[in-house]
Protein backbone atom coordinates (compact mmCIF):
# COMPACT_ATOMS: atom_id res chain seq x y z
CA UNK A 1 0.00 0.00 0.00
CA UNK A 2 1.38 3.10 -1.04
CA UNK A 3 1.01 5.94 1.73
CA UNK A 4 -0.27 9.41 0.64
CA UNK A 5 0.59 12.49 3.25
CA UNK A 6 -1.26 15.55 3.06
CA UNK A 7 0.06 18.68 5.58
CA UNK A 8 -2.36 21.40 5.95
CA UNK A 9 -2.49 24.02 9.27
CA UNK A 10 -5.64 24.24 12.27
CA UNK A 11 -8.08 26.83 11.84
CA UNK A 12 -9.66 28.46 8.84
CA UNK A 13 -7.39 26.53 5.75
CA UNK A 14 -8.47 22.76 7.61
CA UNK A 15 -11.81 24.14 8.06
CA UNK A 16 -12.41 25.36 4.69
CA UNK A 17 -10.33 22.22 3.03
CA UNK A 18 -12.87 19.31 4.79
CA UNK A 19 -15.66 19.79 1.39
CA UNK A 20 -12.16 19.45 -0.80
CA UNK A 21 -11.29 15.96 1.10
CA UNK A 22 -14.90 14.80 0.99
CA UNK A 23 -15.18 15.69 -2.26
CA UNK A 24 -12.08 13.46 -2.80
CA UNK A 25 -13.56 10.63 -0.70
CA UNK A 26 -11.17 11.29 2.77
CA UNK A 27 -12.55 11.94 5.98
CA UNK A 28 -10.42 12.99 9.03
CA UNK A 29 -10.77 10.42 11.77
CA UNK A 30 -10.66 13.76 14.05
CA UNK A 31 -10.39 17.13 14.20
CA UNK A 32 -7.34 19.23 14.85
CA UNK A 33 -8.98 21.87 17.03
CA UNK A 34 -9.89 19.06 19.69
CA UNK A 35 -6.92 16.43 19.05
CA UNK A 36 -3.61 17.43 20.23
CA UNK A 37 -2.27 14.45 17.73
CA UNK A 38 -0.10 16.49 14.68
CA UNK A 39 -0.70 12.84 12.33
CA UNK A 40 -4.52 12.51 12.25
CA UNK A 41 -5.86 9.53 9.68
CA UNK A 42 -8.44 9.39 7.53
CA UNK A 43 -10.99 6.71 6.70
CA UNK A 44 -8.59 5.58 4.14
CA UNK A 45 -6.29 3.57 5.62
CA UNK A 46 -3.32 4.72 2.91
CA UNK A 47 -4.24 8.74 3.63
CA UNK A 48 -2.79 10.73 6.69
CA UNK A 49 -3.21 13.99 7.60
CA UNK A 50 -0.57 16.07 9.28
CA UNK A 51 -1.00 19.25 10.83
CA UNK A 52 1.90 21.61 10.33
CA UNK A 53 1.93 25.40 10.96
CA UNK A 54 1.20 27.38 7.37
CA UNK A 55 4.39 28.56 6.91
CA UNK A 56 5.93 25.32 7.47
CA UNK A 57 3.13 23.39 4.62
CA UNK A 58 5.86 24.25 1.84
CA UNK A 59 9.07 23.11 3.74
CA UNK A 60 7.49 19.86 4.46
CA UNK A 61 5.89 19.22 0.82
CA UNK A 62 9.45 20.16 -0.63
CA UNK A 63 11.26 17.76 1.61
CA UNK A 64 8.88 15.08 0.41
CA UNK A 65 7.86 14.62 4.41
CA UNK A 66 4.25 15.20 2.99
CA UNK A 67 3.39 14.10 -0.45
CA UNK A 68 0.92 17.00 -0.75
CA UNK A 69 -0.14 20.42 1.16
CA UNK A 70 -2.23 23.29 1.18
CA UNK A 71 -0.88 26.47 1.72
CA UNK A 72 -1.87 29.94 1.18
CA UNK A 73 -0.55 32.19 -1.84
CA UNK A 74 1.59 34.40 0.78
CA UNK A 75 3.24 31.58 2.04
CA UNK A 76 3.93 30.12 -1.38
CA UNK A 77 5.28 33.81 -2.34
CA UNK A 78 7.68 34.17 0.69
CA UNK A 79 8.91 30.29 0.21
CA UNK A 80 9.83 31.00 -3.28
CA UNK A 81 8.18 27.63 -4.20
CA UNK A 82 10.80 25.82 -5.61
CA UNK A 83 10.51 22.36 -6.27
CA UNK A 84 7.15 22.11 -5.63
CA UNK A 85 4.48 22.04 -8.02
CA UNK A 86 1.36 24.06 -7.47
CA UNK A 87 -1.32 23.04 -9.70
CA UNK A 88 -4.46 23.86 -8.05
CA UNK A 89 -6.36 26.89 -6.97
CA UNK A 90 -8.52 25.82 -4.51
CA UNK A 91 -9.85 29.11 -3.82
CA UNK A 92 -10.36 28.80 -0.29
CA UNK A 93 -8.92 31.04 2.35
CA UNK A 94 -9.20 33.93 0.36
CA UNK A 95 -8.05 37.56 1.49
CA UNK A 96 -5.34 40.16 -0.25
CA UNK A 97 -1.89 41.27 0.12
CA UNK A 98 -2.02 44.76 0.94
CA UNK A 99 -0.15 47.76 1.90
CA UNK A 100 -1.70 49.89 4.77
CA UNK A 101 -0.37 52.94 6.75
CA UNK A 102 -2.12 55.43 9.69
CA UNK A 103 -4.90 57.31 7.97
CA UNK A 104 -3.69 60.37 6.81
CA UNK A 105 -0.40 59.52 5.69
CA UNK A 106 0.83 60.70 2.46
CA UNK A 107 1.65 56.71 0.75
CA UNK A 108 1.72 58.67 -2.57
CA UNK A 109 3.82 61.67 -1.94
CA UNK A 110 6.30 59.27 0.05
CA UNK A 111 6.12 56.95 -2.59
CA UNK A 112 7.02 59.43 -5.42
CA UNK A 113 9.82 61.72 -3.52
CA UNK A 114 11.97 58.60 -3.52
CA UNK A 115 12.85 58.94 -0.24
CA UNK A 116 13.28 55.43 1.65
CA UNK A 117 10.30 53.92 3.45
CA UNK A 118 10.34 51.77 6.17
CA UNK A 119 8.61 48.88 5.86
CA UNK A 120 7.64 46.37 8.57
CA UNK A 121 6.03 42.86 7.61
CA UNK A 122 6.24 39.07 8.00
CA UNK A 123 6.35 38.74 4.58
CA UNK A 124 9.90 40.26 3.97
CA UNK A 125 9.99 38.69 0.64
CA UNK A 126 6.95 39.39 -1.18
CA UNK A 127 7.40 43.59 0.00
CA UNK A 128 11.27 43.40 -1.40
CA UNK A 129 9.99 41.85 -4.26
CA UNK A 130 6.54 44.50 -4.28
CA UNK A 131 8.89 48.01 -3.67
CA UNK A 132 11.52 46.83 -5.67
CA UNK A 133 8.98 46.55 -9.27
CA UNK A 134 7.89 49.98 -7.81
CA UNK A 135 11.57 51.45 -7.85
CA UNK A 136 11.11 52.60 -4.29
CA UNK A 137 13.89 52.17 -1.19
CA UNK A 138 12.91 50.31 1.64
CA UNK A 139 14.11 49.55 4.83
CA UNK A 140 12.38 45.96 5.59
CA UNK A 141 11.60 45.22 9.41
CA UNK A 142 10.98 41.66 9.70
CA UNK A 143 8.20 41.11 12.53
CA UNK A 144 5.66 37.90 13.49
CA UNK A 145 2.75 39.04 14.57
CA UNK A 146 0.63 42.34 14.99
CA UNK A 147 1.85 44.16 12.27
CA UNK A 148 -0.56 47.10 12.84
CA UNK A 149 1.22 48.52 15.87
CA UNK A 150 4.41 49.24 13.92
CA UNK A 151 2.90 52.21 12.28
CA UNK A 152 1.16 53.35 15.53
CA UNK A 153 4.45 53.94 17.71
CA UNK A 154 7.08 55.05 14.69
CA UNK A 155 8.48 51.62 14.00
CA UNK A 156 7.61 51.74 10.63
CA UNK A 157 6.12 54.27 8.33
CA UNK A 158 3.47 51.38 6.32
CA UNK A 159 3.03 47.83 6.88
CA UNK A 160 2.72 44.90 4.12
CA UNK A 161 0.08 42.38 5.60
CA UNK A 162 -2.85 40.42 4.56
CA UNK A 163 -6.47 41.54 5.00
CA UNK A 164 -9.15 40.24 4.90
CA UNK A 165 -12.17 41.71 6.62
CA UNK A 166 -10.00 45.31 7.06
CA UNK A 167 -11.51 45.38 10.57
CA UNK A 168 -8.16 45.28 12.53
CA UNK A 169 -6.83 48.25 9.73
CA UNK A 170 -9.78 49.91 10.93
CA UNK A 171 -9.49 49.30 14.84
CA UNK A 172 -5.90 50.60 15.04
CA UNK A 173 -6.96 53.46 12.64
CA UNK A 174 -4.62 52.42 9.42
CA UNK A 175 -6.28 52.15 6.13
CA UNK A 176 -5.42 49.57 2.74
CA UNK A 177 -3.84 52.14 0.16
CA UNK A 178 -2.23 49.58 -2.37
CA UNK A 179 -2.99 45.61 -3.04
CA UNK A 180 -0.32 43.51 -3.88
CA UNK A 181 -1.82 40.78 -5.16
CA UNK A 182 -5.06 38.60 -4.27
CA UNK A 183 -4.46 35.82 -2.11
CA UNK A 184 -6.17 32.19 -1.75
CA UNK A 185 -5.02 28.74 -0.55
CA UNK A 186 -3.59 26.41 -3.10
CA UNK A 187 -2.53 22.84 -3.47
CA UNK A 188 1.04 22.05 -3.33
CA UNK A 189 2.75 18.69 -4.92
CA UNK A 190 5.78 17.36 -3.99
CA UNK A 191 7.34 16.90 -7.61
CA UNK A 192 9.50 13.07 -6.99
CA UNK A 193 6.01 12.13 -5.04
CA UNK A 194 4.16 12.90 -8.41
CA UNK A 195 5.98 11.18 -10.55
CA UNK A 196 6.81 8.15 -7.97
CA UNK A 197 3.07 8.01 -6.35
CA UNK A 198 1.23 8.93 -9.55
CA UNK A 199 -1.65 6.69 -9.66
CA UNK A 200 -2.71 7.75 -5.90
CA UNK A 201 -2.10 11.29 -6.08
CA UNK A 202 -3.63 12.21 -9.23
CA UNK A 203 -6.93 11.48 -8.50
CA UNK A 204 -6.96 13.36 -5.59
CA UNK A 205 -5.57 16.25 -7.12
CA UNK A 206 -8.29 16.35 -10.11
CA UNK A 207 -10.99 15.51 -7.15
CA UNK A 208 -9.92 18.69 -5.27
CA UNK A 209 -9.36 20.99 -8.71
CA UNK A 210 -13.37 19.65 -9.38
CA UNK A 211 -14.33 20.43 -6.14
CA UNK A 212 -12.61 23.60 -5.60
CA UNK A 213 -13.49 25.35 -9.41
CA UNK A 214 -15.79 28.53 -9.40
CA UNK B 1 39.52 26.39 18.77
CA UNK B 2 36.20 25.11 20.35
CA UNK B 3 34.95 22.54 18.15
CA UNK B 4 37.13 22.66 15.37
CA UNK B 5 35.80 19.31 14.07
CA UNK B 6 32.60 21.31 13.23
CA UNK B 7 31.88 21.22 8.91
CA UNK B 8 30.17 24.00 7.40
CA UNK B 9 26.56 23.97 6.76
CA UNK B 10 25.32 21.13 3.71
CA UNK B 11 29.41 19.81 3.70
CA UNK B 12 29.85 16.37 4.95
CA UNK B 13 32.37 13.61 5.18
CA UNK B 14 31.82 10.41 3.46
CA UNK B 15 32.36 7.67 5.96
CA UNK B 16 32.96 3.95 5.84
CA UNK B 17 31.50 2.43 4.66
CA UNK B 18 29.60 5.05 2.10
CA UNK B 19 33.04 6.34 1.16
CA UNK B 20 33.57 2.78 -0.81
CA UNK B 21 30.21 2.33 -1.80
CA UNK B 22 30.68 5.44 -3.78
CA UNK B 23 33.94 4.88 -5.24
CA UNK B 24 32.69 1.61 -6.07
CA UNK B 25 29.65 3.08 -7.98
CA UNK B 26 31.86 5.70 -9.60
CA UNK B 27 34.37 3.02 -10.64
CA UNK B 28 31.24 0.97 -11.96
CA UNK B 29 29.78 3.96 -13.72
CA UNK B 30 33.38 4.93 -15.38
CA UNK B 31 33.96 1.40 -16.77
CA UNK B 32 30.85 1.42 -18.29
CA UNK B 33 30.41 4.79 -19.88
CA UNK B 34 34.32 3.30 -21.63
CA UNK B 35 32.28 0.13 -22.68
CA UNK B 36 29.87 2.72 -24.60
CA UNK B 37 33.55 4.26 -26.27
CA UNK B 38 33.19 7.14 -23.52
CA UNK B 39 36.01 9.18 -23.33
CA UNK B 40 37.17 10.00 -19.64
CA UNK B 41 38.35 14.11 -19.03
CA UNK B 42 39.17 15.59 -16.05
CA UNK B 43 38.44 19.21 -16.29
CA UNK B 44 39.94 21.48 -13.57
CA UNK B 45 37.78 22.54 -10.19
CA UNK B 46 38.59 26.40 -10.86
CA UNK B 47 38.41 27.97 -13.97
CA UNK B 48 38.16 31.86 -15.01
CA UNK B 49 34.97 32.82 -14.45
CA UNK B 50 34.15 34.16 -17.54
CA UNK B 51 34.51 30.59 -19.58
CA UNK B 52 32.71 29.11 -16.51
CA UNK B 53 29.81 30.87 -16.60
CA UNK B 54 29.54 32.04 -20.59
CA UNK B 55 26.49 31.68 -22.70
CA UNK B 56 24.53 28.14 -21.80
CA UNK B 57 25.58 28.06 -18.06
CA UNK B 58 23.98 31.31 -16.61
CA UNK B 59 22.04 29.74 -14.67
CA UNK B 60 24.94 28.22 -12.63
CA UNK B 61 26.09 31.83 -11.55
CA UNK B 62 24.45 32.18 -8.04
CA UNK B 63 25.45 28.64 -7.33
CA UNK B 64 29.17 29.16 -8.55
CA UNK B 65 31.73 30.30 -5.39
CA UNK B 66 34.16 32.97 -6.77
CA UNK B 67 37.68 33.68 -5.58
CA UNK B 68 40.04 36.22 -7.16
CA UNK B 69 43.13 35.02 -8.93
CA UNK B 70 45.93 36.78 -7.74
CA UNK B 71 48.77 35.44 -10.20
CA UNK B 72 45.93 37.21 -12.98
CA UNK B 73 43.71 39.93 -11.30
CA UNK B 74 40.64 37.98 -13.09
CA UNK B 75 37.80 36.35 -11.20
CA UNK B 76 37.90 32.45 -10.82
CA UNK B 77 34.82 30.17 -10.24
CA UNK B 78 35.01 26.79 -8.63
CA UNK B 79 33.16 24.58 -11.41
CA UNK B 80 29.39 23.84 -10.07
CA UNK B 81 28.59 21.80 -12.99
CA UNK B 82 30.89 20.00 -14.87
CA UNK B 83 28.82 19.79 -18.25
CA UNK B 84 30.49 23.31 -19.68
CA UNK B 85 33.39 22.44 -19.03
CA UNK B 86 33.53 19.26 -21.27
CA UNK B 87 31.72 21.56 -23.64
CA UNK B 88 34.78 23.52 -23.86
CA UNK B 89 36.58 20.60 -23.93
CA UNK B 90 35.24 19.60 -26.93
CA UNK B 91 34.53 22.55 -28.85
CA UNK B 92 38.15 23.72 -28.40
CA UNK B 93 40.59 21.52 -27.70
CA UNK B 94 39.49 18.02 -29.44
CA UNK B 95 38.70 19.68 -32.58
CA UNK B 96 37.40 16.33 -33.80
CA UNK B 97 34.69 16.75 -36.84
CA UNK B 98 32.83 13.52 -35.95
CA UNK B 99 31.13 12.65 -33.00
CA UNK B 100 32.99 12.65 -29.78
CA UNK B 101 31.77 11.12 -26.36
CA UNK B 102 33.16 12.43 -22.90
CA UNK B 103 32.65 11.57 -19.62
CA UNK B 104 33.51 12.68 -16.35
CA UNK B 105 33.65 12.09 -12.29
CA UNK B 106 34.26 14.48 -9.52
CA UNK B 107 33.29 16.95 -6.94
CA UNK B 108 31.10 20.54 -7.85
CA UNK B 109 30.54 22.90 -5.42
CA UNK B 110 27.78 25.02 -5.10
CA UNK B 111 27.08 28.19 -2.97
CA UNK B 112 23.48 26.79 -1.85
CA UNK B 113 21.96 23.39 -1.70
CA UNK B 114 20.31 22.57 -5.38
CA UNK B 115 17.36 21.15 -3.20
CA UNK B 116 16.77 20.97 0.49
CA UNK B 117 18.91 19.16 2.83
CA UNK B 118 21.04 18.27 -0.57
CA UNK B 119 24.88 18.48 -0.61
CA UNK B 120 26.53 21.77 -1.72
CA UNK B 121 29.26 19.03 -2.74
CA UNK B 122 27.51 17.33 -4.90
CA UNK B 123 29.79 14.05 -7.06
CA UNK B 124 29.24 14.63 -10.23
CA UNK B 125 29.41 11.85 -12.76
CA UNK B 126 28.33 12.18 -16.44
CA UNK B 127 28.38 11.13 -20.10
CA UNK B 128 28.08 13.61 -22.74
CA UNK B 129 27.66 13.17 -26.32
CA UNK B 130 28.68 15.97 -29.02
CA UNK B 131 28.49 16.05 -32.85
CA UNK B 132 25.41 14.62 -33.63
CA UNK B 133 21.75 16.45 -33.88
CA UNK B 134 19.43 13.76 -34.46
CA UNK B 135 17.54 11.69 -32.09
CA UNK B 136 19.70 8.77 -32.37
CA UNK B 137 21.94 10.59 -30.02
CA UNK B 138 19.21 11.29 -27.46
CA UNK B 139 18.66 7.63 -27.61
CA UNK B 140 21.84 6.40 -26.86
CA UNK B 141 22.52 8.67 -23.56
CA UNK B 142 18.53 7.70 -22.19
CA UNK B 143 19.93 3.98 -22.70
CA UNK B 144 23.24 4.57 -21.28
CA UNK B 145 21.26 6.90 -18.37
CA UNK B 146 18.66 3.34 -17.83
CA UNK B 147 22.43 1.23 -17.65
CA UNK B 148 23.82 3.33 -15.59
CA UNK B 149 20.47 3.49 -12.96
CA UNK B 150 20.76 -0.06 -13.59
CA UNK B 151 24.55 -1.04 -12.60
CA UNK B 152 23.69 1.66 -9.77
CA UNK B 153 20.85 -1.14 -8.40
CA UNK B 154 17.92 1.78 -8.36
CA UNK B 155 15.56 -0.70 -10.65
CA UNK B 156 12.83 1.15 -9.00
CA UNK B 157 14.13 4.41 -10.43
CA UNK B 158 11.40 6.51 -12.44
CA UNK B 159 12.61 8.30 -15.60
CA UNK B 160 10.64 11.46 -16.49
CA UNK B 161 10.64 12.48 -20.02
CA UNK B 162 9.47 16.06 -21.88
CA UNK B 163 10.88 18.53 -24.28
CA UNK B 164 11.66 21.85 -24.37
CA UNK B 165 10.62 22.14 -27.94
CA UNK B 166 6.61 22.00 -27.39
CA UNK B 167 7.37 25.17 -25.34
CA UNK B 168 9.91 26.92 -27.59
CA UNK B 169 7.47 26.11 -31.14
CA UNK B 170 4.49 27.25 -28.89
CA UNK B 171 6.06 30.43 -27.60
CA UNK B 172 7.12 31.42 -30.91
CA UNK B 173 4.00 30.65 -32.38
CA UNK B 174 2.27 33.05 -29.77
CA UNK B 175 5.09 35.48 -30.31
CA UNK B 176 6.04 35.72 -26.89
CA UNK B 177 9.77 36.42 -25.51
CA UNK B 178 12.08 37.57 -23.01
CA UNK B 179 10.06 38.54 -19.56
CA UNK B 180 6.85 36.60 -20.34
CA UNK B 181 8.19 33.73 -22.00
CA UNK B 182 10.53 33.23 -18.89
CA UNK B 183 7.95 33.81 -16.46
CA UNK B 184 5.31 31.60 -18.38
CA UNK B 185 8.51 28.74 -18.71
CA UNK B 186 8.79 28.62 -14.66
CA UNK B 187 4.99 28.58 -14.45
CA UNK B 188 5.20 25.37 -16.00
CA UNK B 189 7.70 24.04 -14.29
CA UNK B 190 6.02 24.40 -11.50
CA UNK B 191 2.52 23.29 -13.18
CA UNK B 192 1.42 26.28 -11.71
CA UNK B 193 -2.23 26.29 -13.17
CA UNK B 194 -3.57 29.40 -12.21
CA UNK B 195 -0.27 31.36 -13.14
CA UNK B 196 -0.20 29.81 -17.01
CA UNK B 197 -4.14 30.79 -16.96
CA UNK B 198 -3.17 34.88 -16.29
CA UNK B 199 -0.13 34.90 -18.11
CA UNK B 200 -1.85 33.29 -21.14
CA UNK B 201 -5.01 35.45 -20.81
CA UNK B 202 -3.76 37.63 -23.97
CA UNK B 203 -2.38 34.95 -26.20
CA UNK B 204 -4.33 33.41 -29.19
CA UNK B 205 -7.47 30.92 -28.20
CA UNK B 206 -5.96 28.30 -29.00
CA UNK B 207 -2.64 28.84 -28.24
CA UNK B 208 -3.24 29.62 -24.84
CA UNK B 209 -5.59 26.33 -24.42
CA UNK B 210 -2.40 24.32 -25.76
CA UNK B 211 -0.13 25.83 -22.72
CA UNK B 212 -3.38 25.54 -20.30
CA UNK B 213 -3.01 21.86 -21.35
CA UNK B 214 0.67 20.97 -21.33
CA UNK B 215 0.64 20.04 -17.36
CA UNK B 216 -1.84 17.51 -17.70
CA UNK B 217 -0.37 15.58 -20.58
CA UNK B 218 1.02 13.47 -18.47
CA UNK B 219 1.72 9.14 -19.34
CA UNK B 220 2.79 6.86 -21.61
CA UNK B 221 2.34 6.18 -25.43
CA UNK B 222 -1.10 6.47 -24.81
CA UNK B 223 -0.89 10.14 -23.31
CA UNK B 224 0.74 11.11 -26.79
CA UNK B 225 -2.21 10.14 -29.07
CA UNK B 226 -3.56 12.74 -26.97
CA UNK B 227 -1.50 15.24 -27.61
CA UNK B 228 -1.56 14.68 -31.46
CA UNK B 229 -5.23 15.61 -31.46
CA UNK B 230 -5.62 18.67 -28.70
CA UNK B 231 -1.86 20.47 -29.21
CA UNK B 232 -1.45 22.92 -32.85
CA UNK B 233 -0.83 21.14 -35.78
CA UNK B 234 2.41 22.86 -35.87
CA UNK B 235 5.71 20.95 -37.51
CA UNK B 236 7.70 21.82 -34.30
CA UNK B 237 5.01 20.38 -32.03
CA UNK B 238 5.02 17.00 -34.13
CA UNK B 239 8.74 16.90 -34.13
CA UNK B 240 8.81 17.13 -30.71
CA UNK B 241 6.07 14.37 -29.83
CA UNK B 242 7.96 12.28 -32.61
CA UNK B 243 11.37 12.61 -30.60
CA UNK B 244 9.48 11.21 -27.78
CA UNK B 245 7.62 8.62 -29.29
CA UNK B 246 10.91 7.42 -30.41
CA UNK B 247 12.43 7.39 -27.14
CA UNK B 248 9.88 5.63 -24.88
CA UNK B 249 11.69 2.26 -25.41
CA UNK B 250 14.99 4.01 -24.47
CA UNK B 251 14.68 3.12 -20.84
CA UNK B 252 14.35 -0.72 -21.30
CA UNK B 253 13.90 -1.65 -18.08
CA UNK B 254 13.01 1.15 -15.69
CA UNK B 255 10.11 3.09 -15.36
CA UNK B 256 9.54 6.00 -17.75
CA UNK B 257 6.49 8.48 -17.76
CA UNK B 258 6.07 11.42 -20.40
CA UNK B 259 5.39 14.49 -18.79
CA UNK B 260 5.00 17.37 -21.72
CA UNK B 261 5.56 19.96 -19.02
CA UNK B 262 8.48 18.76 -17.60
CA UNK B 263 10.85 21.61 -18.50
CA UNK B 264 13.79 22.44 -16.74
CA UNK B 265 17.53 24.94 -18.04
CA UNK B 266 15.72 27.92 -19.31
CA UNK B 267 17.86 28.96 -22.30
CA UNK B 268 20.36 25.96 -22.46
CA UNK B 269 17.81 23.14 -22.95
CA UNK B 270 16.60 23.00 -26.50
CA UNK B 271 15.41 19.39 -26.98
CA UNK B 272 14.42 16.75 -25.02
CA UNK B 273 14.82 16.53 -21.43
CA UNK B 274 14.82 14.08 -18.69
CA UNK B 275 15.43 13.00 -14.95
CA UNK B 276 15.26 10.34 -13.01
CA UNK B 277 13.82 10.16 -8.84
CA UNK B 278 13.90 7.36 -6.92
CA UNK B 279 11.90 6.66 -3.13
CA UNK B 280 13.60 8.94 -0.31
CA UNK B 281 14.95 11.25 -2.38
CA UNK B 282 12.86 14.84 -2.27
CA UNK B 283 14.91 16.03 -5.90
CA UNK B 284 15.67 14.13 -8.77
CA UNK B 285 18.62 11.90 -8.60
CA UNK B 286 20.12 12.28 -12.45
CA UNK B 287 19.18 14.80 -14.87
CA UNK B 288 19.71 15.35 -18.76
CA UNK B 289 18.57 16.43 -21.58
CA UNK B 290 19.41 18.06 -25.33
CA UNK B 291 21.73 21.26 -25.26
CA UNK B 292 22.77 22.43 -28.58
CA UNK B 293 25.26 24.99 -29.41
CA UNK B 294 26.72 24.91 -26.03
CA UNK B 295 30.19 25.17 -27.26
CA UNK B 296 29.65 27.78 -29.36
CA UNK B 297 31.24 30.50 -27.40
CA UNK B 298 34.32 28.49 -27.05
CA UNK B 299 34.61 29.06 -31.22
CA UNK B 300 32.46 25.92 -32.27
CA UNK B 301 29.10 25.15 -31.56
CA UNK B 302 28.17 21.46 -32.07
CA UNK B 303 25.02 19.62 -31.43
CA UNK B 304 25.11 18.34 -27.81
CA UNK B 305 23.14 16.14 -25.57
CA UNK B 306 23.89 13.67 -22.05
CA UNK B 307 22.73 13.63 -18.83
CA UNK B 308 24.61 13.06 -15.07
CA UNK B 309 23.66 11.94 -11.59
CA UNK B 310 24.85 12.75 -7.95
CA UNK B 311 26.55 9.91 -6.19
CA UNK B 312 26.23 11.29 -3.01
CA UNK B 313 21.98 11.22 -3.20
CA UNK B 314 22.50 7.89 -5.26
CA UNK B 315 24.36 6.05 -2.22
CA UNK B 316 22.52 7.71 0.15
CA UNK B 317 19.27 6.23 -1.34
CA UNK B 318 20.68 2.44 -1.74
CA UNK B 319 20.51 0.12 1.00
CA UNK B 320 23.29 0.47 3.93
CA UNK B 321 26.64 -0.80 2.40
CA UNK B 322 28.22 -3.77 3.73
CA UNK B 323 31.63 -3.49 5.27
CA UNK B 324 33.26 -6.63 3.54
CA UNK B 325 34.53 -8.94 6.60
CA UNK B 326 38.11 -8.84 7.27
CA UNK B 327 40.77 -11.78 8.53
CA UNK B 328 42.67 -10.81 11.18
CA UNK B 329 46.19 -11.88 10.86
CA UNK B 330 49.19 -12.04 13.86
CA UNK B 331 51.93 -9.20 13.71
CA UNK B 332 55.20 -11.62 12.84
CA UNK B 333 57.93 -11.82 10.69
CA UNK B 334 57.28 -15.78 9.97
CA UNK B 335 57.99 -16.54 6.31
CA UNK B 336 54.88 -18.77 6.15
CA UNK B 337 52.61 -16.33 7.54
CA UNK B 338 53.65 -13.70 5.21
CA UNK B 339 53.30 -16.31 2.26
CA UNK B 340 49.50 -17.21 3.27
CA UNK B 341 48.70 -13.01 3.89
CA UNK B 342 50.56 -12.36 0.23
CA UNK B 343 47.97 -15.18 -0.95
CA UNK B 344 45.05 -14.59 0.57
CA UNK B 345 45.41 -10.89 -0.60
CA UNK B 346 46.12 -11.97 -4.12
CA UNK B 347 42.70 -13.63 -3.98
CA UNK B 348 41.28 -10.76 -3.26
CA UNK B 349 40.29 -11.12 0.91
CA UNK B 350 41.25 -8.17 3.31
CA UNK B 351 43.56 -9.15 5.59
CA UNK B 352 44.33 -6.61 8.49
CA UNK B 353 47.17 -7.39 10.46
CA UNK B 354 46.79 -7.20 14.19
CA UNK B 355 49.64 -4.76 15.83
CA UNK B 356 51.38 -5.13 19.20
CA UNK B 357 48.67 -4.47 21.64
CA UNK B 358 45.11 -4.10 19.96
CA UNK B 359 43.76 -7.03 20.56
CA UNK B 360 41.59 -5.57 23.48
CA UNK B 361 39.98 -3.38 20.22
CA UNK B 362 39.58 -5.94 17.76
CA UNK B 363 36.20 -6.08 17.12
CA UNK B 364 36.61 -2.54 15.38
CA UNK B 365 38.60 -4.12 12.61
CA UNK B 366 35.49 -5.71 11.13
CA UNK B 367 37.07 -9.68 10.79
CA UNK B 368 35.10 -12.82 11.00
CA UNK B 369 37.87 -15.13 10.99
CA UNK B 370 41.32 -15.46 11.74
CA UNK B 371 45.15 -16.69 10.54
CA UNK B 372 46.19 -19.26 12.79
CA UNK B 373 48.75 -22.35 12.91
CA UNK B 374 47.93 -25.40 12.69
CA UNK B 375 50.18 -28.56 12.55
CA UNK B 376 52.75 -26.08 11.10
CA UNK B 377 50.73 -24.29 7.99
CA UNK B 378 48.43 -21.32 7.98
CA UNK B 379 44.86 -21.85 8.24
CA UNK B 380 41.69 -19.64 8.22
CA UNK B 381 39.61 -20.47 10.95
CA UNK B 382 36.46 -18.46 12.07
CA UNK B 383 37.24 -15.94 14.51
Amino acid sequence: MTQITLALSKGRIFEETLPLLAAAGITPSESPESSRKLIIGTNRPDVRLIIVRASDVPTYVQHGAADLGIAGKDVLMEHGGDGLYQPVDLNIAKCRMMVATPVGFDYEGAVRRGARLRVATKYVQTARLHFAAKGVHVDLIKLYGSMELAPLVGLADVIVDLVSTGGTLKANNLVAVEEICQISSRLVVNQAALKLKHDEIQPIIDAFRQASAL
Amino acid sequence: MKNAWLLPEYVEDILPPYALALEGLRRRLLDLFASYGYDLVQPPLIEYLDSLLTGVAQDLDLKTFKVLDSLSGKLLGVRADITPQAARIDAHLLNRQGVTRLCYAGSVLHTRPSALLNSREPFQVGAELFGHAGIEADRESLQLLTAALKAAGLTDARISLGHVGLFRTLAQAAGIGGELAAELFAALQHKDAPQIAALTANLDANLAAAFRRLPELYGGAEMLAAARRELPALPGVSAALDDLAALLPAADGIALTLDLADLRGYGYHNGVVYAAYVGGQAGAIAQGGRYDGAGAIFGRSRPATGFSLDLRQIVDSLPEPGRRPAILAPCAEDAGLQAAIAELRAAGERVVVELPGQAPHRAEAGCDRQLVQQAGAWRVVPL
